[in-house]
């Protein structure tokens, strides 16, 4: 169970998210949908843990631990994975090494065995086809000359392999054509499970048409103005979101 | 001793050759003293570069030349510890002097110079140029080096080269390398200079290089000497039709170390590739100084550089390509990079085009900075510690100037000395 | 035959002498004797009715010069300059306050008229007093200009208007005199006038020049202009300029020059100052359209100027924009140092070499402030036998954290008689700075001209319409008059030479 309590945090000094207060159970996924400039990536970051982003207020537990209280990689290793909206290139850091790196530190904290290069590479080998990744992948530097659907699924590989509690995909969506949207989306639905739940982040119904919400809330100027069960999704895709945000004021 | 101060900064090497003239190489063969006596005269003139030069505004070579430096002329007998071998053949140098019974030079055209000399001489400074202070201080007293001939059409495979400084003492040796690859011909030249640390050595060597039409030479230099040792190479280079010139160097040793190459490409299609990484920590300065001349049409040249920067450190790339009016189609590319780990350490970079034809894509590229942040917290998101993280993105850095030596026990060579480094420096970067 | 090549044929044949200012004004003219030695300095000061201070400054700047030498490190060659060989003041006869039209000397009005400026301005610019608070034509936002004509000001215009914000804009010799306070404590703060050896010469002998104060957080109502002219034979000119904008404040300011063709060479080296407070911006711009030579290197302005700002306030910032197409020789690196925090320096630079042009110009970034940022991107075009150099340093101190620069450096050539050549330093010493240096050299591809003309352009056009498009980066940020302006110019400048 992901709990935030009345976070608050800012940047530069400008508070961005106000308040917010959200419980995500274990084996729901919920969407956060919201305008542009809403505090989206924000949340997102923060939770991550960010540097630059200042938590001024509230907690966020997950599983009753304490995550404000860790590093980054401790909240990974807790069980948090952010998907990023903009995957960073890594030049001259191998793909492959990069996964069992981060597999293996995980694992470790964890208590697991950590796996050998073939141990490691029969694993990613297997979630790469499932996710329709050409094999060189694994060979090429971090995102280095991925196209932009090609980030988004080296994300969705990333988050199969280190089996988070609780996954953030912030805006995965953006820049994918419908074959790359459907390829993420059953990467997180082959998750889901009593173990796994999912904050999805976006700006679209779209994506929420085939990872279904259990809950749907609506962020707007840092806070959470409005929730509901997926119908509001289709309602803010209707209406658009100056509507249903006159009908929350 | 006996240094008289009016012969200016050089006066120190100055005496040492007028007590060593008569006994060094070549004493004998006119032409040799002719050229020694000519670089006295120059140094005697002009003295060794001050910051005022504008090839050495960054380099200050006056601890250099504050420092007190024993003679090395007797060979070293006896053991001296070896590293392991990443070559079937080798030639061993041990305080400047060749050691026949620690090398094997076996089906190769080589010998050690001091015992060639007579028929070398008139290509001593032929292709390393006598103007350029490093090759005058080197005329000035040369002891030794390899004399090395790949003919036509030979693949010679792979040849150490090692130059071990002993002891700790402070000596200064100046070997002079002659290399010369026939039509069609290949070598592979990997070169260690090692020395004991703490050892004070300066050592100046000097290199002319001669490829051949159609020949190609992979030369990988890994400079790992004392941290308060001299290095200060000179590599004079030509390369003709169709040949390739394939060099890296590794400066992760020396209180000052610079390594300078001036290369020219001089038929069509001629190519060379000068990449380079350099290990900087407390205290050292290192210096990386190429100058490319595109003298015939169609060339290419490639040079990324990487420089790391740890503690109170200085790193330096100069690097000028020069493309004639002659050198249509020239594709030159050159990047430079540097890391800084510590708020102490400076990076002074000069890249340089100097252009007088049309038809040429030229490019440079030159960034400084500490670790991304953005990556930084990327891998740490994924679970990866701050410190593993750091370590993998310096070694991705520094990878991706190493991966492109093709040469597998030579990129072995340069990756062992990429991670000894970070071992002994990554923690107090 | 490869169209390259073609153009190249026509480049040859084409009819030279392009410059279209190279005419002379016959006026009557007042000159110092032939020559530089201290009775000159005296000369100059005694006829600007300089106070004692002043004097004093000058005289220690012709000595501090008498011990220089020329720069050698720039990548030009010229003959040695026999500063003996000229006159060092130079100026019409004054007529005292011209009231109207027909009062001002003719010559001067035809002279403004051929330079294309318009008629109105043409009025103001004469020093026509009430003319200046007339909204120009069609209109345009009104510039001020200040005119310099060989070593004075002729006319400053708008300045009521400009009064009315507390805006100082007036002739520097006319500064000393009114605002001594100001001047005295600003002149050379920036360059001091043992900088180097043409800033040293010019700090002794300069003769006029633009004096501009922005008030605190005043928003300067119009564009600030000079405009200089080199009119008489064997004469240098050597005007300084100062711009100071205090708190707040903000202020755009244009630069114009040309210079009758002779086959004489002349030297203009002029001395600029910026000084920029808390929240302060200056934008300066220039277009130098000194006369460059005749097509076999005879004649032309050897153009030796030392620009540079002192962005001394926090968040202040100084942008410098040149488009430089005249002279035969230039040697000029505006300059910002970065002292406040947060403080930003810009350069953008076309530099245009046809002929026997030599230009060694770009610029330094001095990072000295926390958070400071810079950007300097320099178009390079060499055609003919151009040889055009970009030089410039960025140094990042230790103490400017988070400091940030950016460079690109462009080079394009045209024809296999030219050169382009990139010397950039960098020098970082601050872990948390970033630098990033980028720089090309490429030339105008053959199949870019047969799209343009198979879409039934000229050769020039294309050639033009490709320059063009290879400095946009820079033309856009010249105030619009002035960018349309460089557009004519950077083709002019190619005409009987592209390809």
């Amino acid at each position: 169970m992901l709990r935030i309590e009345n976070l608050t945090a800012e940047i530069d000094g400008k508070e961005i998210l106000k308040g917010i207060t959200l419980e995500v159970p274990d084996g729901e996924v919920h969407a956060i949908m919201g305008p542009n400039g809403a505090g989206k990536s924000t949340l997102s970051y923060a939770l991550a843990g960010r540097e630059g982003y200042e938590i001024t207020g509230g907690s966020v537990t997950l599983n009753g631990q304490d995550l404000l209280e860790m590093e980054p990689e401790e909240r990974a290793a807790a069980g948090l994975f952010l998907a990023f909206q903009y995957p960073v290139e890594l030049p001259g850091v191998g793909n492959a090494n990069f996964l069992r790196t981060a597999l293996n530190a995980i694992r470790r904290t964890r208590g697991d065995a950590e796996l050998d290069a073939m141990q490691f590479l029969k694993v990613a080998r297997a979630r790469m086809k499932e996710l329709s990744m050409p094999e060189d992948m694994l060979k090429r530097g971090v995102n280095v000359g991925f196209s932009g659907g090609e980030k988004k699924r080296n994300e969705v590989l990333q988050m199969a392999l280190l089996q988070p509690k609780v996954a953030i995909m912030d805006e995965t969506d953006s820049g994918l054509d419908i074959d790359a949207l459907r390829i993420v989306a059953d990467g997180v639905n082959a998750l889901r499970g009593p173990g796994f739940s999912a904050l999805v982040i976006t700006h679209y119904q779209r994506l929420l048409n085939h990872i279904v919400p259990d809950r749907v809330h609506v962020l707007a100027d840092g806070r959470i103005v409005t929730s509901g069960g997926p119908e509001l999704a289709h309602r803010l895709e209707a209406e658009g979101y100056a509507g249903v945000l006159d009908e929350a004021a | 001793m006996n240094i008289d101060p009016s012969q200016g900064n050089a006066a120190a090497f100055l005496h040492r050759y007028d007590g060593l003239a008569e006994r060094l190489p070549g004493a004998t063969i006119p032409a040799v003293r002719a050229l020694r006596d000519a670089a006295a005269g120059t140094l005697r003139a002009g003295g060794l570069p001050s910051r005022r030069v504008e090839a050495w505004r960054y380099t200050d070579l006056a601890p250099m030349l504050r420092a007190e430096f024993r003679e090395a002329l007797t060979a070293v007998d006896g053991a001296v510890a070896m590293p392991v071998p990443r070559a079937d053949r080798r030639a061993v140098f041990v305080d400047g002097r060749f050691r026949a019974d620690l090398s094997s030079l076996d089906g190769l055209v080589a010998a050690s110079l001091a015992e060639v000399i007579e028929t070398v001489a008139g290509r001593l400074n032929t292709v390393a140029s006598a103007s350029q202070p490093m090759v005058t201080l080197n005329t000035l007293l040369f002891e030794d080096g390899l004399v090395l001939e790949v003919p036509e059409g030979v693949d010679a495979g792979r040849l150490e080269l090692l130059s071990v400084a002993s002891g700790e003492t402070a000596s200064t040796v100046h070997p002079r390398h002659l290399v010369r690859l026939g039509r069609g011909a290949r070598l592979v030249l990997l070169e260690t200079a090692l020395s004991t640390a703490g050892a004070r050595h300066l050592h100046n060597p000097v290199f002319e290089i001669e490829v051949a039409p159609e020949a190609k030479l992979t030369h990988v230099r890994v400079q790992r000497e004392s941290a308060s040792a001299y290095h200060l190479a000179h590599l004079g280079v030509r390369v003709e039709e169709g040949g390739t010139y394939d060099g890296f160097v590794l400066n992760a040793g020396g209180r000052i170390s610079r390594s300078e190459t001036h290369l020219a490409l001089l038929g069509p299609r001629a190519a060379a590739h000068l990449n380079g990484a350099q290990l900087v920590a407390e205290g050292q300065l290192a210096d990386m100084t190429t100058a490319l001349d595109h003298a015939a049409p169609n060339c290419a040249s490639r040079q990324t550089v990487k420089t790391v920067l740890a503690g109170r450190s200085r790193g330096v790339f100069q690097g000028k390509i020069l493309v004639r009016r002659e050198a249509q189609k020239t594709d030159g590319y050159q990047m430079n990079q540097a890391l800084l780990l510590s708020e102490e350490a400076e990076i002074d970079s000069k890249p340089q085009l100097e252009i007088y034809a049309d038809d040429v894509k030229c490019s440079h590229g030159a960034t400084a900075g500490a670790l991304d942040a953005d990556s930084l917290f990327y891998l740490r998101a994924r679970g990866i510690p701050a410190d593993t993280a750091r370590s993998m993105l310096v070694r991705a850095f520094l990878q991706e100037a190493v991966e492109v030596v093709e040469d597998e026990p030579a990129r072995d060579a340069l990756e062992e000395a990429v991670s000894a480094w970070w071992d002994q420096h990554g923690g107090v970067a | 035959m490869p169209a390259v090549e073609e153009t190249l044929d026509t480049v040859r044949d084409a009819t030279q002498g392009a410059y279209k200012w190279g005419f002379e004004t016959d006026i009557e003219m007042e000159f110092a004797p032939k020559g530089l030695n201290e009775g000159i300095v005296r000369f100059i000061s005694a006829k600007k009715g300089e106070p004692e201070w002043l004097l004093d400054w000058r005289l220690r700047a012709f000595e501090a010069w008498k011990g220089m030498e020329e720069p050698r490190w720039p990548s030009v060659t010229y003959p040695p300059i026999d500063y003996q060989d000229a006159f060092y003041y130079a100026a019409p006869k004054e007529k005292v306050g011209p009231k109207s039209l027909d009062e001002v000397d003719p010559e001067l009005l035809k002279t403004y008229a051929k330079l294309g400026i318009p008629l109105r301005e043409q009025a103001i610019l004469a020093g026509v007093e009430g003319a200046g608070d007339v909204p120009a034509e069609g209109g345009r936002m009104p510039v001020a200009v200040d005119a310099v004509f060989d070593s004075v000001s002729v006319a400053t215009t708008y300045r009521a208007r400009l009064e009315k914000d507390g805006i100082i804009f007036c002739p520097i010799s006319e500064a000393v005199h009114k605002y001594p306070e100001l001047v005295r404590k600003y002149l050379g703060s920036v360059v001091p006038h043992t900088d180097n050896f043409f800033a040293a010469l010019n700090s002794a002998v300069f003769t006029d020049g633009s004096f501009v104060y922005i008030p605190k957080g005043v928003r300067c109502p119009m564009e600030l202009s000079t405009y200089f002219r080199i009119n008489a034979k064997s004469t240098g000119q050597f005007e300084r300029t100062l711009i100071i904008a205090d708190e707040g404040s903000t202020v755009s300011y244009l630069e114009g020059c040309t210079a009758p063709q002779r086959d004489e060479n002349q030297l203009h080296a002029a001395v600029v100052e910026l000084v920029a407070m808390d929240d302060a911006s200056i934008k300066y711009s220039t277009v130098q359209n000194w006369y460059p030579g005749d097509e076999n290197g005879v004649g032309g302005i050897y153009n030796f100027v030392t620009k540079r700002a002192a962005c001394r306030g926090k968040r202040s910032k100084v942008s410098w924009t040149q488009v430089e197409t005249g002279s035969a020789i230039t040697w000029k690196y505006p300059s910002c140092i970065l002292q406040g925090d947060e403080s930003v320096g810009e350069f953008y630079s076309v530099a245009i070499t046809n002929n026997h042009q030599q230009a060694d110009t770009g610029t330094k970034m001095i990072h000295l402030g926390k958070g400071t940022r810079s950007t300097i991107v320099s178009k390079g075009i060499s055609a003919g036998k151009g040889q055009n150099t970009y030089r410039g340093l960025v140094r990042i101190s230790p103490k400017a954290t988070g400091a940030r620069n950016f460079t690109q450096c462009d080079s394009l050539l045209i024809g296999d008689l030219c050169g382009a050549h990139t010397v950039p330093y960098i020098e970082n010493r601050c872990m948390s700075a970033k630098t990033e240096h980028e720089a090309t050299t490429s030339r105008i591809a053959e199949d870019q001209l047969f799209y343009c003309r198979q879409r039934g352009l000229s050769q020039e056009d294309a050639v033009g319409l490709i320059v063009n498009g290879f400095c946009r980066e820079v033309l856009k940020e010249l105030p619009m008059e002035f960018a349309v302006e460089a557009q004519k110019l950077l083709q002019i400048s190619l005409e009987g030479s592209v390809g």
